[in-house]
């Protein structure tokens, strides 16, 4: 009785780990299977098909691309205004804080189907031709928000002396800038980065009202969702989903080591 | 799908370092906040004044300029019942999410010791597999010859006799894609309580329910109401699940603003839909704020 009250809460916690990962195992079984029709919802033959002709079915691959790609651009764009603004906040006073903090937070506290509908009101509006940059545009738009709070976060976790020894030992503001304030920070923008790509290559609903012909990996998904999902769909998600694990598990192992490191010596 | 912001968002911002104040300042909040302005705010405004758009008497199927408040009535007329089934389906997802998701917030706070940061990992991780395909993963799961609907149908706990293509479905859905957005807000405040004040309620003779509802409930509202605004307003919004799990009979207001924007091209009644829907939401969460006295939130 008392060791199922002292590991009852470990137990649950497990189990709803657990819960999560149960759809991402079917999606990365079902890359394996052999569908009998067009619909890969029934576990039918084992085969390596869909790996072995991951870019078997037309537009697949063209969509993944197409993502990764505005994936890219936007995260990049995104990063350097967002980092800007992140910096702003932390480092300076200045008139409109409020306000600052209070635009910033909006586009991560509102519906999607809002932002893309009304993206969408003002493109009809202005009689923008909708596609790449229209999604763009959206893209960066919900993304900067995010970047903003990730690298304030780690601005304001940052020990000031180490900012203040680099001036004790003469070094420029540009020069304490570049050999000490940017590498400190540089993990943070690297991680508010590695997000950002992340919500602009698995958005859905806000690309959806703003590609106009566009298709990008979750539009293509969305359209086979109709018609049947062919699994090389589910091999290229499974895919992105491993290296990304792999990326985020590797970064956690290296600053383990490394703290682990400094401690011995 | 963005789950580190809300740790942060509910962070207490201390001031780091000396401020200075400048004009160089501006250099740097002015691009960023500029495309805010230009891509979310004014769009905002100009969502509100197409909703209020006129049929043109020339050109039928196009609209033109008009303060027609109207718009606003005939579109709530005719799909309150998505409007108020987006709320319960929401309101139910997130009362849920909330029950899953606590207990494995305070384990990773309290008890997970040197694996606290690979269970913040694992809790993120299923994020970087498509959101679509994880919901479309759910159609296979909740079949109805498969193993859940078949074990809640033997033990008679199914109205219908299946899951997919009901409501039931719908929630299971929300509530599923959301989770991380309530773990992490959740987490994030459980770590922040002085363990202590925990063990103080124990050495003082309270039971370990007494504690609970005494000290760590209370102590981890900022989470409660973080985790809580953050999973109902996108499930509120959310028409991925219902058009993949639900049916025709499940359709949340998402699913109308869709259709009519993109299919129906009935631009003023979608727009009055998601104009709507932003009031909605904000009278909701302003109240909500209020009433559970977290300010701090922004």
């Amino acid at each position: 009785m008392r060791w199922i009250r002292k590991n009852i809460i470990g137990a649950i916690a497990i189990l709803v780990l657990v819960y999560l990962f149960i759809p991402i195992a079917v999606v990365i079984a079902f890359s394996f299977n052999k569908p009998e029709g067009k619909f890969n919802l029934q576990w039918n033959e084992f085969s390596f098909n869909a790996w072995t002709q991951i870019c078997g079915v037309p537009g697949v691959c063209q969509s993944f691309l197409t993502s990764v790609q505005l994936g890219l651009i936007s995260t990049v764009i995104a990063t350097v205004l967002g980092t800007m603004i992140a910096f702003a906040l932390v480092r300076y006073r200045f008139r409109g804080r409020s306000s600052t903090n209070l635009l910033i937070f909006m586009p991560m506290a509102a519906p999607e189907v809002v932002m893309g509908s009304s993206l969408l009101a003002l493109f009809l509006n202005l009689r923008f031709p909708l596609g790449t940059v229209t999604v763009m545009i959206a893209h960066i738009m919900f993304i900067i928000s995010f970047v903003v709070v990730a690298v304030k976060a780690r601005l304001q976790g940052m020990d000031p002396k180490l900012e203040e020894a680099a001036r004790d030992l003469y070094a420029g503001p540009a020069a304490t800038f570049r050999y000490v304030t940017f590498p400190l920070v540089l993990p943070g923008i690297i991680g508010a980065a590695l997000l950002g790509f992340s919500l602009s290559f698995d958005d859905f609903i806000i690309s959806f009202f703003n590609a106009g012909t566009l298709v990008t990996f979750p539009i293509y998904i969305w359209g086979a969702a109709q018609r049947g999902i062919p699994p090389q769909v589910n091999a290229l998600a499974s895919l992105v989903f491993i290296s990304a694990l792999a990326i985020v598990l590797g970064a956690q192992l290296y600053s383990w080591r490394r703290r682990r490191s400094l401690a011995t010596h | 799908m963005a789950p580190i912001v809300p740790v942060a968002s509910v962070a207490p911002v201390h001031v780091s370092g000396p401020k200075r104040s400048s004009r160089s300042v501006y250099i740097l909040l002015i691009p960023g906040l500029a495309w805010l302005a230009v891509f979310f705010l004014i769009p905002l405004f100009t969502l509100f004044m197409t909703s209020l758009q006129k049929e043109s008497a020339s050109k039928p199927g196009t609209y033109v300029f008009g303060i027609q408040l109207s718009n606003y009535a005939n579109a709530l007329a005719e799909y309150w019942p998505q409007f108020l089934r987006s709320f319960v389906y929401a309101g139910l997802a997130t009362i849920l999410a909330l029950a899953i998701a606590y207990p494995l917030a305070y384990f990773i706070a309290f008890k997970a010791g040197n694996w606290r940061s690979l269970m913040l990992v694992l809790v993120v991780a299923p994020a970087f597999a498509s959101f679509l395909l994880r919901t479309y993963a759910w159609k296979t799961i909740l079949a109805d010859d498969g193993v859940v609907t078949s074990t809640l149908n033997s033990l008679h706990l199914l109205p219908d006799g299946r899951i997919l293509n009901t409501g039931i479905a719908v929630v299971a859905g929300l509530t599923y894609n959301f989770l991380p957005f309530m773990i992490l807000p959740l987490f994030a405040s459980l770590d922040r309580i002085d363990y202590r004040l925990i063990e103080a309620g124990s050495d003082l003779y309270a039971s370990p329910a007494k504690v609970f509802w005494r000290v760590t409930w209370p102590l981890s509202m900022p989470g409660i109401v973080a985790g809580t605004l953050l999973t109902f307003i996108p499930a509120a919004g959310d028409f991925i699940n219902a058009e993949l799990l639900g049916s025709a009979k499940d359709r949340m207001i998402g699913n109308v603003i869709q259709t009519n924007f993109i299919e129906f091209r009935d631009y003023p009644t979608a727009s009055a839909l998601s104009f709507a829907l932003m009031a909605a939401i904000l009278i909701l969460v302003f109240g909500y704020i209020r009433r559970s006295g977290t300010e701090d939130l922004v």
